[in-house]
């Protein structure tokens, strides 16, 4: 898992980085699912690994491939500075590791008792944050359509 | 710990702290847009994970479910835009290095 989303970082290819970012969302999706949390990992499987991926994919594809010289030189500068990527990880891992294993971490002891449904709670309680939602699609569909336009005038 | 056990726990704290290093080492260190607008992907990610993880430490699994999926809907839009305006500056300048558009953008201002 974790070293899925090392070559997402250090990938050489934008299309190996994006299949690295595809794998470390089914990873997470793994997790959320031993976490109880199977609507939030569905979605993630089908959006994040899915949807943002083919966004991805195709917004690479618009844009020019690098040809062979370009590649050997940027191999060679990317080499130089993501090497230090998996030192900082173990080293910052093992200080995350160091100051939560000092800590004593509390838990509510009564919360949950009768917590309802998860589609109670989104349509129920957080029946707003529907609405912000149907509003950022909108805006999205919006924005997509501008930018595109304008690139189209061009 | 109510409902999560020592080692899932672990292995979520590990893979978040991974999962950030690496997505701020990349958005650090690359020069290329596409390329930090992954790295902003992998922080959203282990943002995510960590809704979950301490949705799942209190016992309010079904509230950080709902937060998640919100979360989600926010990442696509902002994912989509960002793509669209890189695609833009692509079209501007041909390139998707910071660099070369910095210089490009410096270049024409001296130019007026």
């Amino acid at each position: 898992m974790i070293l899925a989303g090392f070559w997402t970082g250090m990938a050489r290819s934008l299309l190996r980085a994006m299949i690295g970012l595809a794998i470390t969302s089914i990873a997470i999706v793994i997790l959320m699912f031993l976490l109880d949390a199977q609507l939030a990992g569905v979605f993630e499987l089908s959006v994040c690994a899915g949807l943002i991926t083919v966004i991805f994919i195709s917004t690479v594809s618009v844009t020019k491939p690098m040809n062979n010289k370009e590649i050997i030189e940027r191999t060679e500068s990317r080499i130089k500075r993501f090497w230090p990527l998996p030192l900082i990880s173990i080293v910052g891992g093992s200080l995350i590791y160091f100051l939560l294993s000092q800590k004593t971490i509390t838990v509510l002891s009564n919360a949950g008792v009768n917590e309802p449904d998860v589609r109670t709670i989104l349509w129920n309680l957080r029946h707003l944050d529907l609405i912000g939602q149907i509003v950022i699609v909108i805006a999205g569909a919006f924005g997509v359509l501008i930018l595109f336009r304008e690139i189209k005038n061009k | 710990m109510i409902g999560i056990t020592s080692s899932v726990f672990w292995i979520c704290v590990g893979f978040l702290a991974a999962l950030s290093i690496a997505g701020l080492y990349c958005i650090f260190v690359s020069n290329n847009l596409i390329r930090i607008l992954i790295g902003i992907e992998l922080i959203m990610k282990a943002i995510t994970l960590l809704i979950v993880l301490i949705g799942k430490m209190i016992d309010k699994t079904a509230m950080a479910q709902a937060l998640v999926i919100n979360f989600i809907v926010f990442e696509v839009f902002f994912i989509t835009i960002a793509c669209g305006v890189i695609l833009s500056i692509y079209k501007h300048t041909q390139s998707l290095d910071v660099r070369k558009i910095m210089n490009k953008k410096n270049s024409e201002v001296s130019n007026g």
